[in-house]
């Protein structure tokens, strides 16, 4: 009795020893495989770029030491820059503070209308939706660029353009947040006659607010960034003001100094603030 | 439960639902009268009211005609008297003089162009001879004081538009212009021209069969390479619409966004696990590697590409890099906290096997830990693909580049279309394939749960 049974416990050994060679096998060639894309990929784009990479890591710091060491040289001027890029920066804090609000805003009137359950036309869910996702795929740049042509320079176009995008990427999220929302309270507005907008209103808005908030300051923290990316490629803001700094030849590099710092200063206060409110409003789920 | 009633102060707890009533009121007005007031502000300091007139709808409207349309110009130079037929008035474009389109004909010095609704414009030697049927015959004359438009009414309508050195017409059934050095006429034709094949291809004005059955004739019509391939090479290196190119920039937009994602989340791996009060014990490294996180991703992508192009020049890697290092804070940030969050029990149980410290780490904390990682590094390949193409256009690299020069030369818009509508494709097919990849890997209702 007892041979067949070991020769059996024998084999089932072999077997799954073999299967995790195999598998150990497969992991180590993804990995290699892996490997050598990015290997392969850096190599190309390495080849494709106008300088090099091994002859730019010894110049790395020659830009930021040369910005430093005029900023350095014209410190006396430095709170007078700081002061006169400030509506710059205002500008910019404020294309993004809109097209937050406003896409929020778009936002949960597109996500309400196309989560099952909730949705107003329940048949239009499928085109809510593909609104939402084009709206998610169109790159800021894009609109910002074709705006920027017909309207001229200015905060408008950027406005906009991450108007349109947040739109999107926020309805998204707001829609997987609306799935989880509880829809007795919905059904008992609903039962007492309540309208689509007050059913809305009093019964999903306030169970999904915090989570909405949560998402909106994250998405102001990104379009801050979008909305000085953009001034930089042409409409207003402190890109806009970023790029004369830096232009060759004529470029002031204290000025540019005090942008950044403007920037840098900005980008980290909203990025503390918005995860410190995030944790409050989410932790206190 | 007793002493709570005999605690029970109705006036007390009438004051508190009074106090509570009126913070909700104050909100629920005081809220939206901000959000008022601040977008009222907003547009002011904007400027919005001023829009209307600084907007120039002549420009949406070039750009939605060109977006599907394009046009022809017939041409006579004046210094040297010869007449060119080129689409989109470019050299690649140009029809060869004995193989000019049926519209356009010559008769004795004059070429006679035949325009929609049976108009037609002449280049005669004497003047330039516009025939509008419901209008009558525009004729414009060089003089000695510049360049006369004869026109059975007067004043000109306002399509026309004449000075003594410039004078052009703006019809629906075509565009005229006259200069001194040349006199135009752009005729309006639907679709993309040339858009497979330039002219001086063999495989021009063929139709869909036509290809078809070339190629795959044995008959050559370029000695040494086969049709299907000398086809394939002429659509390739269409010198209009530089498709080669244009694959090329898709590509490097895209690889950007590949290393700068991949290279972060590489990076970032190691120096989570120093910033997780889980895994190191010392609160300077923690604290350090948390400031570097905060640096990395409060200097900004745009900074970044700045600095970095100074060195390596303009190009997809200063893009990558760029990409990279923004990112390296962005996941440090998020691994650090998912390590964090994972439960000791299975890291316990593999200690009291003996697992050494990679060991632990390798079967304790990766599997509690890759679905975050994966749907987050899933989640920004898709999202920096957009970046990249931002940042291609700052730093000159990608379809971003392509775009902002195809835009800034307000010329070909035909091409600037083409150029969103890959854009939107591929921005597309990224998010498809990253949501794929989040499925297989994960499964559907894990990568939900993530975000």
């Amino acid at each position: 009795m007892t041979g067949p049974a070991t020769s059996a416990l024998g084999s089932l050994k072999a077997d799954y020893l073999a299967l995790v060679r195999r598998r150990r096998m497969y992991s180590g060639l993804i990995t290699v495989l892996f490997v050598s894309v990015l290997a392969a990929g850096f190599s190309v784009a390495d080849a494709r770029n106008a300088g090099g990479f091994w002859q730019g890591l010894p110049k790395i710091f020659d830009f930021p030491a040369e910005l430093i060491s005029e900023a350095i040289d014209k410190s006396a001027d430095l709170p007078a820059n700081l002061l006169l890029y400030l509506p710059a920066l205002i500008e910019t804090v404020n294309i993004a503070a809109v097209s937050t609000l406003v896409g929020a805003l778009l936002a949960i009137v597109l996500s309400l209308l196309s989560t099952r359950g909730l949705a107003r036309w329940p048949r239009l869910i499928p085109f809510f939706r593909r609104a939402m996702d084009v709206a998610r795929a169109v790159p800021e740049i894009v609109i910002a660029l074709v705006l920027i042509f017909v309207m001229g320079g200015g905060p408008v176009p950027a406005l906009i353009a991450i108007t349109f995008h947040s739109a999107g990427a926020l309805g998204k999220l707001f829609s997987e947040v609306n799935e989880n929302a509880d829809l007795k309270p919905v059904e008992g507005l609903a039962s007492v006659g309540a309208s689509w907008l007050q059913r809305m209103w009093l019964g999903v808005i306030p169970q999904v607010a915090p989570n909405y908030i949560s998402y909106a300051l994250l998405r102001f923290e990104i379009n801050v960034r979008a909305s000085a990316i953009l001034g930089f490629v042409g409409a207003g803001g402190i890109g806009a003001e970023l790029r004369v700094a830096i232009s060759w030849g004529t470029g002031r590099y204290d000025a540019a100094a005090a942008i950044f710092i403007l920037l840098f200063l900005t980008i980290v206060a909203i990025d503390q603030l918005s995860s410190y409110y995030r944790n409050r409003l989410v932790g206190a789920h | 439960m007793a002493m709570v009633q005999t605690a029970f102060d109705p006036s007390a707890r009438r004051r508190e639902i009074g106090r509570l009533f009126a913070r909700k009121r104050l909100i629920s007005f005081g809220v939206p009268a901000f959000i008022l007031a601040y977008l009222i502000y907003v547009f002011l300091s904007f400027d919005i009211h001023g829009l209307a007139a600084r907007a120039r709808m002549d420009n949406a409207k070039i750009l939605l005609a060109d977006a599907y349309s394009h046009k022809v110009h017939v041409t006579r130079h004046e210094r040297i008297g010869q007449v060119t037929v080129a689409i989109e008035g470019e050299n690649k474009g140009t029809y060869p003089a004995e193989a000019w389109p049926s519209w356009v004909r010559t008769e004795g010095d004059s070429t006679v162009v035949d325009l929609d609704n049976a108009a037609t414009a002449r280049f005669d030697p004497d003047a330039v001879r516009f025939d509008i049927p419901d209008f009558g015959l525009l004729e414009i004359v060089h003089s000695d004081d510049g360049i006369i438009v004869r026109s059975p009414v007067e004043p000109l309508p306002e399509w026309i538009n004449a000075s003594p050195t410039r004078v052009s017409v703006t019809r629906p059934e075509g565009r005229l212009s006259v200069t001194r050095n040349r006199a135009e006429v752009f005729r309006y034709f639907a679709g993309w021209e040339l858009f497979f094949f330039t002219l001086d291809s063999p495989f021009h004005a063929k139709s869909w069969s036509e290809l078809a059955s070339l190629a795959v004739s044995a008959e050559r019509i370029r000695p040494g390479q086969s049709n299907l391939w000398a086809m394939l090479s002429d659509f390739w290196n269409n010198a209009m619409w530089r498709h080669g190119d244009v694959a090329w920039a898709i590509f490097e937009t895209i690889l950007m966004a590949f290393l700068g994602t991949m290279g972060a989340a590489l990076a970032a791996f190691p120096l989570g696990f120093a910033a997780a009060h889980n895994f190191t014990p010392s609160r300077v490294i923690r604290f350090g590697t948390r400031r570097l996180f905060d640096f990395l991703r409060g200097v900004d992508g745009l900074i970044w590409t700045i600095v970095l192009s100074r060195a390596f020049g303009p190009g997809p890697l200063t893009g990558s890099l760029a990409i990279l290092l923004t990112d390296t804070g962005t996941f440090g940030k998020l691994f650090s906290e998912a390590i964090e969050n994972v439960d000791r029990k299975q890291i316990d149980g593999l200690r009291s096997t003996g697992a050494g410290g990679l060991q632990r780490v390798r079967f304790g904390v990766i599997p509690q830990v890759a679905p975050v990682i994966v749907s987050q590094v899933l989640y920004y390949l898709e999202s920096n693909t957009r970046s990249a193409t931002v940042i291609g256009a700052v730093v000159g690299g990608g379809i971003g580049l392509l775009l902002t020069q195809a835009i800034q030369t307000q010329k070909d818009w035909e091409e600037v279309t083409y150029y969103i509508v890959l854009t939107l494709l591929m921005v597309s097919m990224m998010d498809i394939l990253s949501g794929w990849l989040r499925g297989k890997l994960i499964g559907r209702s894990a990568s939900n749960a993530v975000h």
